[in-house]
């Protein structure tokens, strides 16, 4: 426990430096002011959601591969992971959208693409509810995991492929993209925060997965030795 | 600063995410704790 004390503090430093280096470090944006800064949280919430569901589609693919439990805990964890950052991106998205654009919302096909992916990850999250027999909840739940993945490239390539509201990217978007330095660097400082953020979570949900296994392994031997108090199998759970 | 209520409730709600998921962790962590060692002392009983 005390050696999460500096990692924790660190992150928090991170955290604060970002965003005060959002809101008064960083350059003002000539059309939109001070309104552009929510790019920055907002851009940060995205970051950690891939890398969130990138990690779950990975330990999905892992526990078909391996059937080790510990691949089902990182996935469970990394999907709610993914689902609060998603929930962050679409809430900072709607409150940059209002003043921007008018509108709160608009079912445009990058809005549209990442609304369904919330959808499937939150179904995901109440098909594992549904499911009491493990294996079973983690197999299913596994497949479910790799077919909603499959919408994250089309999030990430829908304002590239369609015209869409939502601007076009200004990382990687060709020759009329592009980023002012001083922006691109506070974007780094503030994408690392909440990717580092959100990967300290991670390692406490994760903890919690194993600990929930711990307590079906405890139950299930105070069931054996309740069945047949003096059984060899009673003796070898407790 | 026209905007500023936006620029302040987006700011807020990314941590207010970040926030309440991470006390939900932490609640749930407890509690699961404590069941551990409640039944792990009625294994050793």
């Amino acid at each position: 426990m005390k050696s999460r004390v500096p990692i924790t503090v660190a992150v928090a430093a991170l955290i604060f430096f970002g965003g005060y280096a959002a809101l008064f470090i960083a350059p003002d944006e000539r059309t939109m002011h001070e309104i552009q800064r929510i790019f920055y949280f907002h851009l940060g919430s995205w970051a950690a959601m891939f890398t969130a569901l990138t990690i779950a589609f990975v330990a999905n693919i892992a526990w078909l591969v391996t059937r080790q439990p510990r691949w089902d805990w990182l996935g469970v964890s990394s999907v709610e992971l993914g689902v609060a950052s998603c929930t962050s991106g679409l809430i900072t998205g709607v409150l940059w959208g209002k003043p921007a654009w008018g509108i709160w919302w608009t079912w445009d096909a990058r809005l549209t693409t990442c609304f369904i992916l919330w959808l499937l990850y939150i179904s995901y999250l109440i098909l594992r509810g549904l499911i009491e027999e493990p294996q079973r909840r983690a197999t299913l739940s596994a497949i479910f995991g790799i077919f909603a993945f499959l919408d994250a490239p089309l999030v990430y390539a829908s304002n590239r492929l369609w015209r869409t509201q939502h601007p076009s990217p200004v990382l990687m978007g060709g020759k009329d993209a592009g980023l002012d330095p001083a922006m691109g660097r506070v974007l780094l400082v503030t994408v690392s925060a909440m990717t580092v953020l959100m990967l300290l979570i991670l390692a406490e949900r994760y903890r919690l997965e194993k600990l929930r296994h711990e307590l079906d392994e405890l139950r299930l031997a105070a069931e054996v030795r309740a069945a047949a108090p003096d059984s060899a199998a009673a003796k070898e759970l407790s | 600063m026209k905007n500023f209520h936006f620029l302040f409730a987006a700011w807020m709600a990314v941590w207010a995410v970040f926030f309440v998921y991470e006390l939900s962790v932490a609640s749930r962590i407890s509690k699961l704790r404590d069941d551990v060692e409640s039944l792990k002392r009625q294994l050793k009983e």
